[in-house]
């Protein structure tokens, strides 16, 4: 027991000095003249210190005001773009967006990046190796369905993807055309089993916990099911992917764990700003828990306290996440994100500190529409 | 620590997702209720068809007797609740704690819903019309007059969004079961209690655990039972009869807007009818749709405002124990304030004038509830916004209106008590189709004769008439 905790004080400490030395380096990528953004070079002038020499660790953040998400809205959107990246061919992707302004962020390699190391957590048996993949989700200005394009990829297959209009969907909730949405979502639906049926040996897809329901219960009514019809790996993610809706899912629509049904899901947490965060295995004896952990050193999740965004919360206590990306394409120190969950403790898979049951900041919980797709 | 799960056709199935109830003045752990997540509810309605077949190996005779037996069982017996036993005392307790209803109120409702449970057989000669309800059972018979007659159940089970805030409202789904329909029903967050008790009556009683499932829970669960059942019916604010107005599946009850209107040969003598204002006013804390908000007259109107104010305005927030207690809590932080708003903005038209206001404060708070205290407002005319208002506690406008446009001013009237002798305006009443229960005469707003069809006939709702042609032999052998 000693000695597995003392291994897992080491990877703690491993993790957070590589933590530390990377936070310096992407401060000094982002604050220096030749290779910075210029959103962050204007900063530093009204800044009361300066990144490049104050900036020693991943405390040292706490020296930046908080990130404002309005920052990111509107143009140029140039400004976000780091200068050593100008000449590089540049994707914007945006969040939000149903009314006004949507938020915007440039990426160049972020995104193949952020899913190629997702890749190494997929187990194999599960998403084979060369395998045929379906999206179902958003595309347009989203990040997600060429992230999901590229996994597919990097990981030998080739993906068929449908498109899912998430700013049409939160319109018809709020007009209340509960019929218009149905019928927007069985003709997603029926696209999906289209391709699913249409010879592809499509085994891995990603889909929205909505829409995996919806697909499930769509084969279940045509006779058949995910695992008939070669389904073995999912991987989903959204903050309706709660304990319950887990276990509903793998022990109703899938027809019970991996081992029987056949079919591994894997939930996510991620947006646009942070990239992806993986999920510790969820199993029936942790009650479906599901904790997230971020893809450190390149992003962190942390959660704070509701009436101090400065201090982190005990371990197990709720509080709010706050995101901070550190990558050389985006430098967001501290965002607090609309969600709020429990502070979870790191473990030797990810040596640093996660969040679980994840659910929309309490306080903004009523004007947020959630699971929309 | 009571914990009480979801049912699904029977069964009980413990969420990982609960959500506590507490004490709303005290804050003491009443219980844990599961909750459900929509899809779950999705998935249970492909066998929903299965409900009514249950109760089909029962005559409809057969679950009369059986409602009659749930009916005492529902009012006097210790019956299983989750993982502990309730009993009527218990359902008071729990059901005021929640709700912040006075438990006098609570035991009133006991009583209503177990009077309709107990002449249920009554109650469905009359919205049937007198049909023997095996032609319901079998889809088809011969009436009485020997004409063949269809009645086609549209749906297999009766789906139903419970609110919190009144529990009178479970009497217009108790007729279902002994139609041989199931029930699902997704209970109010604060008020699991009613939809329970009855359940584990029935199922005491001999009524198929199998017909009926319970489903708390957030608002995916309330979509996916309307989604789910091919009728259904839901309770909720004005928005939400606006959002389902067009849906023919789905019956919608939201506020009622109820009103007593004086007619000019009477309103001379309205000192008469105090009482029948005051009554459909402040019963059961002025939180039913059939308690008037409005009261109409063409003069008199300032002298009438004053004599209610006088009889509902001293009327104080009492404990829910006590025996005199008149007002329910509104247990949901900052509802009673930002209502207490609204009529105040509505207060500064001129023309509009609170009878009330030298009772006191109307808002009392309390550190995890409030109450507003009666409210009575004089309009001066029918066009003051308030005069068209309906609130969650005693609150009447009286309107000065003249007879002549009273019809097309009133709006939208649930339960409308006409207060006159006048043949030709009693006419005119009996064909306003924006009066759903017409009251002819000094009858209270809230009195409702059970035998008479509520916001629609629930038969009309749940089975069609159509043709069905057959031989004699084949309808004389049913």
């Amino acid at each position: 027991m000693s000695t597995t905790t003392s291994l897992l004080e080491q990877k703690v400490a491993a993790a957070k000095t590589q933590l530390d030395q990377h936070t310096v380096e992407i401060v000094q990528w982002h604050f220096d003249e030749r290779t910075g953004a210029p959103f962050w070079l204007e900063k530093k002038r009204e800044l009361d210190f300066d990144p490049l020499t104050d900036i020693r660790c991943f405390a040292d953040l706490k020296k930046f005001p908080s990130f404002e998400d309005e920052w990111l809205r509107g143009g140029p959107v140039e400004r976000w773009r780091p200068r050593a990246y100008a000449d590089r061919p540049t994707y914007v992707f945006e969040t939000g967006g149903t009314t006004g302004i949507p938020k915007s962020r440039v990426v160049i390699d972020d995104f193949r990046i952020d899913y190629e190391l997702f890749s190494e957590t997929l187990p194999d048996q599960y998403f084979p190796r060369n395998a045929n993949w379906l999206m179902l989700g958003p595309s347009g200005p989203r990040r997600l369905r060429l992230a999901v394009e590229h996994l597919c990829q990097f990981r030998g297959g080739i993906c068929f993807c449908i498109d899912l209009d998430p700013r049409w969907v939160i319109k018809l909730i709020k007009k209340g055309w509960m019929e218009h949405l149905e019928a927007y979502k069985k003709h997603c639906i029926d696209q999906a089993i289209t391709i699913l049926t249409a010879g592809h040996d499509i085994k891995c897809m990603f889909a929205t916990p909505k829409l995996i329901e919806a697909l499930c219960l769509e084969l279940e009514e045509r006779g058949t099911s995910l695992s008939q019809l070669g389904v073995t790996g999912i991987f989903s993610g959204g903050t309706e992917f709660t304990p319950q809706w887990t276990r509903y899912c793998i022990e109703e629509l899938f027809g019970g764990p991996s081992e029987v049904s056949g079919i591994y899901m894997t939930p996510t947490y991620g947006n646009t700003l942070m990239g992806l965060a993986c999920s510790k295995p969820v199993t029936a004896a942790d009650k479906y828990k599901i904790s997230y952990y971020a893809p450190q050193p390149r992003a962190v999740v942390e959660v704070v306290r509701f009436d101090d965004s400065q201090t982190l919360v005990e371990y197990g206590e709720t509080g709010r996440v706050r995101l901070t990306t550190l990558t050389k394409e985006f430098f967001v120190p501290g965002f607090l994100e609309r969600d709020e969950g429990e502070r979870e403790l790191p473990f030797e898979t990810y040596p640093w500190d996660g969040v679980s049951g994840v659910r929309p900041f309490h306080e903004l919980a009523s004007s947020t529409t959630v699971g929309v797709y | 620590m009571l914990h009480i799960p979801v049912i699904r056709w029977g069964k009980p199935y413990e969420s990982l997702e609960t959500q506590p109830l507490h004490h709303f003045l005290t804050g003491e752990p009443i219980a844990v209720v599961s909750q459900a997540n929509g899809g779950l509810v999705s998935r249970d309605m492909r066998s929903a068809w299965q409900a009514r077949a249950r109760l089909r190996e029962f005559n409809c005779g057969e679950l009369l007797e059986k409602v009659a037996v749930a009916a005492h069982l529902y009012e006097n017996g210790d019956l299983p609740l989750g993982n502990e036993r309730q009993s009527a005392d218990d359902f008071v307790f729990q059901q005021s704690a929640t709700t912040g209803l006075p438990q006098h109120m609570c035991r009133a409702n006991i009583a209503k819903n177990a009077f309709v449970l107990r002449n249920m057989r009554e109650i469905l000669d009359a919205l049937t019309r007198g049909l023997d309800l095996d032609i319901f059972s079998n889809g088809f018979g011969m009436e009485s007059r020997g004409v063949v007659v269809s009645y086609q159940a549209q749906s297999p089970v009766l789906g139903a969004v419970l609110p919190s805030n009144s529990p009178g409202v479970h009497t217009l789904w108790l007729p279902v079961i002994p139609l041989q329909l199931g029930l699902v029903l997704k209970p109010g967050s604060a008020e699991p209690w009613t939809a329970y008790r009855i359940y584990a009556a029935f199922v005491e009683a001999g009524i198929p655990a199998e017909a009926v499932c319970l489903y708390p829970g957030g608002h995916d669960v309330g979509s996916a039972v309307l989604n789910g059942c091919r009728r259904s019916m839901i309770f909720g604010s004005q928005q939400t009869v606006e959002q389902y107005a067009s849906n023919r599946g789905v019956q919608v009850h939201g506020p009622g807007f109820s009103k007593i209107l004086i007619g000019d040969d009477c309103v001379d003598r309205w000192e008469e009818y105090l009482d029948l204002m005051v009554e459909s006013v402040f019963i059961n804390g002025g939180r039913s749709c059939i308690n008037a908000s409005g009261i109409w007259a063409s003069r008199h109107t300032e002298q009438i405002a004053t004599a209610i104010a006088e009889r509902l305005g001293p009327i104080e927030a009492l404990p829910p124990d006590h025996p005199e207690a008149g007002l329910a809590a509104f247990t949901i932080p900052g509802t009673a304030p930002a209502i207490k708003q609204m009529i105040d903005n509505d207060l500064k038209e001129t023309g509009v004038t609170d009878l009330t206001a030298k009772f006191g404060n109307r808002l009392v708070e309390h550190s995890r509830c409030a109450f507003l205290r009666p409210m009575v407002v004089h309009c001066d005319s029918p066009d003051h916004a308030i005069a068209q208002k309906e609130f969650m506690f005693p609150f009447v406008s009286v309107v000065k209106c003249p007879q002549a446009q009273m019809i097309n001013k009133i709006g939208p009237t649930l339960v409308g008590t006409a207060l006159t002798d006048d043949a030709d305006w009693i006419s005119q009443l009996g064909d306003a189709t924006n009066i759903d229960r017409l009251n002819v005469g000094p009858i209270p707003t809230n009195r409702l004769n059970w035998l008479q069809p509520h916001e629609g006939n629930l038969i009309d709702f749940l089975f069609r008439s159509r043709a069905y042609q057959t031989t004699r032999q084949l309808v004389a052998a049913k």
